[in-house]
């Protein structure tokens, strides 16, 4: 998961300190710089983070966060990269929340509230505390996928946990215990599989694909050296935001 | 006022034996927190005199707290959470009242609009958790109610375009649509009339059908099937007694149970229907747009 490991050579890079706050990582004191994310604060601390990082912008979902602050008995969660320390902060990381993962093969499933349940029944023992949404470090509206869940509305499912990160927040704090991001999952792949009309320029591209159309391409990349690639990489043109 | 030592009997029993039996005079004791803590004096004294009762208070070992208040909170809200969010629905998208139509959804909204209306705690609690300043108030109707007593059975009947005329139809209520009656409050929870009078409006001959209270076996299904199809088949014989073409019905749970214990357990022939199926019938849309299944189909063609 990760490793302490004291980086001392880090630390001095980081003087002078300025102002600082006194933070408990897995109930350990450390003086660290105001104004730091939680995952720059564990790094400030001399953690190496193996698991329980990723993209460190917010996107990928692997930072998910437990958190108390000083005088509040409530457990707090948020993605570390996010999230800004406070004085007083007691904070651990929880790079994955168990739920578990069924195995199926899409093309035979059927997209309906049958096939969901089928795999998740304990979607019947939601109570709609919408404690899931509250949690949500990404902002949706989690509960009410559940509820379009239930009422097999998987377009609504798909639409509504599109920006799901699978952190898996929600599962650890409800009182269901529905393994929330699964659900999102196999709803939008069942949307994919058998809901939303096929893509004509993806079936085009895959069919050239299988003729071998790219190889040639291919092996030219394969054979360069890395000095040329990464010249090549840095002339790439990149499209332009909308 | 002196206090003399009393001559000690042998520990006994009361006359029935109940406390302590001759033959065992070892209770098991649970102590409880406060008796560690600022009641010492009650646990201390009581054991001196247990003894001298040659009554031993064997103390459970390793226990733990009784659960003190925590057992006996009335306060308990969670369950109220899922229908207190649909009332709050209905009153932010500008609705004081909420039409329902499965029986169950009726019953638990209906019930739970009940006890908000007579506990301002728990509409408080519900709120806070909620997010919003106030529970509103909504009336939770059942579409049958709203046919009876906003649109009135001479206003449908005058309305039927298509009269179901020779279609003998059993009226079942099972549970929800009308207990608790108190709460629920639709119709007379033994002897109700509200679907009768509809279907009369309609046309159609209502049959007296001894199971229309009756409950379908509900979630049984779930845990104990041998009920759930005893109860579906009773209701379903007690249709065929008296000679129905039809079981109308409120409630997709009680129609679930009915031709699930049709499908399995004894067929009995009776199509169950929903009752929107037969009024907007009566009323004049086509058959085949209503939804009904093979064998409602079948047994409308054979009527005609």
């Amino acid at each position: 998961m990760f490793q302490e490991e004291k980086i001392t050579a880090s630390k001095e890079a980081h003087a002078p300190l300025g102002e600082t706050a006194r933070i408990y990582i897995m109930g350990k004191s450390h003086d660290v710089p105001q104004g730091l994310t939680i995952l720059k604060a564990m790094e400030y601390a001399g953690y190496r983070l193996v698991r329980g990082v990723g993209c460190r912008g917010g996107f990928c979902g692997a930072c998910a966060t437990v958190y108390r602050k000083a005088g509040d008995f409530r457990l707090q969660v948020g993605l570390a990269c996010q999230t800004g320390i406070e004085d007083g902060m007691y904070l651990a990381q929880i790079p994955f929340y168990p739920a578990p993962k069924p195995l199926y093969d899409i093309r035979e499933l059927t997209p309906s509230a049958e096939t969901l349940f089928r795999f998740f029944p304990e979607l019947a023992r939601c109570i709609q505390c919408n404690t899931c949404a509250k949690v949500c470090p990404q902002g949706l509206d989690v509960m009410r996928y559940i509820a379009a869940a239930q009422q097999g509305d998987l377009r609504k499912v798909a639409e509504l946990s599109f920006d799901c990160l699978s952190c898996g927040l929600c599962v650890s704090r409800c009182p269901a215990e529905v393994a929330h991001y699964h659900v999102g999952m196999l709803a939008r792949r069942l949307c994919g599989a058998h809901l939303v009309p096929k893509a004509a320029h993806l079936r085009t591209r895959l069919q050239e694909i299988r003729e071998g159309g790219f190889e040639e391409e291919l092996d030219k990349y394969c054979s360069m050296d890395k000095q040329t690639l990464q010249g090549l990489y840095a002339q790439r043109v990149i499209e332009p935001e909308e | 006022m002196v206090i003399k030592p009393a001559a000690v009997r042998s520990g006994r029993g009361d006359e029935e034996g109940n406390v302590v039996d001759q033959e065992k005079k070892t209770l098991g004791y649970y102590p409880g927190c406060e008796l560690r803590t600022r009641a010492q004096a009650l646990d201390i004294s009581a054991r001196k005199a247990c003894e001298s009762l040659g009554i031993t208070l064997q103390e459970l070992k390793d226990w733990t707290c009784c659960g003190g208040l925590v057992a006996q909170v009335k306060d308990n809200y969670m369950a109220l959470l899922a229908p207190a969010r649909v009332l709050l629905q209905a009153h932010t998208q500008g609705f004081n009242e909420l039409a329902t139509l499965c029986a169950f959804c009726f019953n638990t909204l209906r019930r739970a609009s009940f006890f908000l209306e007579r506990h301002p705690e728990a509409r408080r609690k519900l709120a806070t958790f909620l997010e919003v300043e106030m529970l509103p108030q909504v009336r939770v109707l059942h579409l049958l109610e709203v046919l009876r007593d906003r649109v009135g059975f001479d206003r449908i009947r005058a309305a039927v375009r298509r009269p179901l005329q020779g279609l003998r139809v059993a009226p079942y209520y099972g549970c929800l649509l009308l207990r608790p009656a108190q709460e629920i409050s639709l119709d007379d929870p033994e002897e109700p009339t509200l679907m009768e009078g509809l279907l009369k409006a309609l046309g159609c001959d209502v049959v007296d059908f001894r199971s229309r209270t009756d409950c379908c076996g509900s979630y049984h299904i779930v845990t104990n099937q041998g009920v759930a199809a005893q109860c579906a088949q009773v209701i379903l014989h007690s249709a065929v007694d008296a000679k129905a073409d039809f079981l109308v019905a409120s409630c997709p749970v009680c129609q679930f149970n009915l031709d699930w214990s049709q499908a399995g357990h004894g067929n009995t022939g009776v199509p169950v229907v929903y009752f929107p199926q037969l009024l907007a019938l009566a009323l004049g849309e086509p058959a085949e747009t209503l939804g009904f299944d093979e064998r409602g189909a079948a047994m409308l063609r054979e009527g005609s």
